[in-house]
């Protein structure tokens, strides 16, 4: 079963833990935390378990059809209240169970002081293709 | 068999066929089946000469695709199967390759993929992998790349310029995956360097020339640019010692001899640059003045807004950050990394406030993810240099 695991840059429920943005870390802390991610993407390569991973600019639109011979209209840049994807990550495990266990580790990616970030991460099951067996 | 040296006949396969009186497109999925088919049965029975088992073998799916193509159509061909054997190609056959394979009416990525695929010989499924898109989606841009380019005489000189152009985006791509598209960037360059040479009598070109310099040098520090977990080492702080000294003398050596021919361009004054950081035995030691002259050569050749905001950083490295923010403020700020420009020289300028913000702008507008990830430890740092 395949899941899409969501990293927001922001949205989603209110931060268990509030830190501060990555800048504002030390360098070694930054490293630490771009290690985690690197190390967690490896390990599940590993287990057969990883399927794809993408990194996103925040950065973008919204856009919409705006009738026959009319240009696209844009929406855009994004607003600062507005939830925001970072990226994301593909994994094919088990079971629901499996998933969540798996985004437990991610979002406990070490930020300042080396201590988890507590990160919300939204877990989201794919629609399979429809079975060969139909009855 | 080694699968390079196979992929090094796949141009000269196709040029036979052509001879034959196929046309390109058909000539060339003929040759990659046979390729396929290739790289299937030589591992276990490998051929007494591989050049000859590839024509045979193309030229049969040649056949057969254009019976089954006439039969559809309700109408009699005749096709030779044993063809008559004709004029051997020569290497003007694989110029005009390269020419037709980059044609300026292809999007770059069609004649990006198109190249590797004829002139480079991959397959379909390799060059998917290293663009990470699904094998169907480029089959269909090189397939419409094809349609595009058909009827379109083979027979003439093409634009060189488009050529080094797609090259230079070949080996830009770096390693992706199981392929190496630099160091085939490389090959079909060198081998680019030998069909200009022979074509026109043994005068080499100074731009292909000068492209092959530019890849050999920026190759040569390849190993250094990546630190552990795949993170980007600017050049500054590179381990001079990991460069290949090889791949610099052969870079330099081939850079003056194009640069004698004084018909200066782009891509021998990029090299010029590359070699003068590849000459500094440290980063302090760079010759910046010399650097700088360079750009302002280069500006003359291409005016690119990307060369005016390198030269500003060349420009703050020889006469200081004040001079090089000076030469900034003559740049558009919509050109990329601008800001993380601004950002190294507002730091070396002492405006550390000011060069922290403007490196996480940077990193907003970073477009990979390791020049992202550089970006944010750079405002770290510099956020970390305030607050001690």
């Amino acid at each position: 079963m395949k899941y899409l695991l969501l990293k927001h840059y922001r949205g989603g429920p209110k931060p268990a833990v509030e830190f501060a943005p990555m800048d504002q870390w030390t360098p070694e802390e930054v490293d630490a935390h771009i290690q985690y991610m690197h190390d967690f993407a490896a390990r599940l390569e590993g287990t057969g378990e990883f399927v794809d991973g993408q990194a996103l600019t925040p950065e973008g639109a919204f856009v919409r059809y705006d009738g026959e011979g009319r240009p696209p209209v844009t929406d855009g840049p994004f607003a600062e209240t507005k939830d925001l994807i970072a990226g994301w990550m593909i994994i094919d495990v088990e079971s629901w169970d499996r998933a969540v266990e798996l985004a437990g580790e991610l979002s406990a990616a070490p930020g300042p002081g080396g201590d988890p970030i507590y990160e919300w991460l939204e877990v989201r099951p794919f629609l399979a293709p429809p079975p060969a067996f139909s009855e | 068999m080694d699968p390079s040296l196979l992929r090094e006949l796949v141009p000269a396969v196709i040029g036979v066929l052509v001879r034959r009186g196929a046309d390109f497109a058909s000539a060339e999925d003929a040759v990659q089946e046979a390729l396929i088919r290739a790289l299937e049965a030589w591992p276990d029975e490998p051929p007494r000469d591989p050049k000859a088992w590839l024509v045979t073998v193309a030229w049969r799916k040649f056949v057969d695709a254009t019976r089954a193509e006439a039969s559809r159509r309700g109408r009699e061909l005749a096709v030779e199967i044993e063809p008559p054997a004709g004029p051997a190609p020569d290497s003007d056959d694989t110029l005009r390759l390269y020419f037709l394979c980059a044609h300026p009416s292809l999007a770059p990525a069609s004649a990006v993929a198109l190249t590797l695929r004829a002139v480079g010989g991959l397959t379909t499924r390799q060059i998917a992998a290293a663009y990470l898109v699904p094998e169907a989606t480029m089959a269909q841009r090189i397939s419409r790349a094809k349609r595009r380019i058909a009827g379109l005489p083979l027979d003439q000189p093409g634009d060189l310029g488009t050529v080094l152009r797609v090259l230079y985006l070949v080996f830009n791509e770096g390693y992706s995956g199981d392929l190496d598209l630099a160091a085939e960037a490389i090959r079909l360059t060198r081998e680019l360097v030998t069909l200009t040479e022979r074509s026109a009598g043994g005068a080499s070109h100074p731009e292909v020339a000068g492209l092959l310099a530019l890849m050999l040098l920026h190759q040569a520090r390849r190993a250094s640019r990546t630190g552990p977990g795949g993170r980007l080492v600017p050049l500054a702080e590179q381990d001079r010692s990991r460069w290949d000294t090889g791949l610099i003398t052969e870079g330099v050596e081939i850079l003056q001899t194009a640069l004698a021919l004084d018909r200066l361009g782009e891509y021998q004054a990029q090299a010029a640059i590359a070699a003068l950081h590849a000459d500094a035995p440290t980063a302090a030691e760079t010759d910046w003045v010399q650097i700088v002259e360079w750009y302002d050569e280069l500006l003359r050749i291409t005016a690119s807004p990307v060369v005016r905001l390198n030269r500003a950083v060349a420009v703050g490295e020889a006469d200081g950050p004040g001079a090089g923010l000076a030469a900034l403020a003559e740049v558009e700020p919509d050109v990329p990394r601008y800001a993380a420009v601004e950002a190294y020289l507002r730091e070396r300028a002492g405006d550390l406030e000011r060069a922290a913000a403007l490196y996480v702008e940077a990193s907003h507008a970073a477009t990979s993810v390791p020049e992202r990830d550089h970006l944010t430890r750079q405002a770290a740092r510099v956020r970390h240099l305030v607050r001690s």
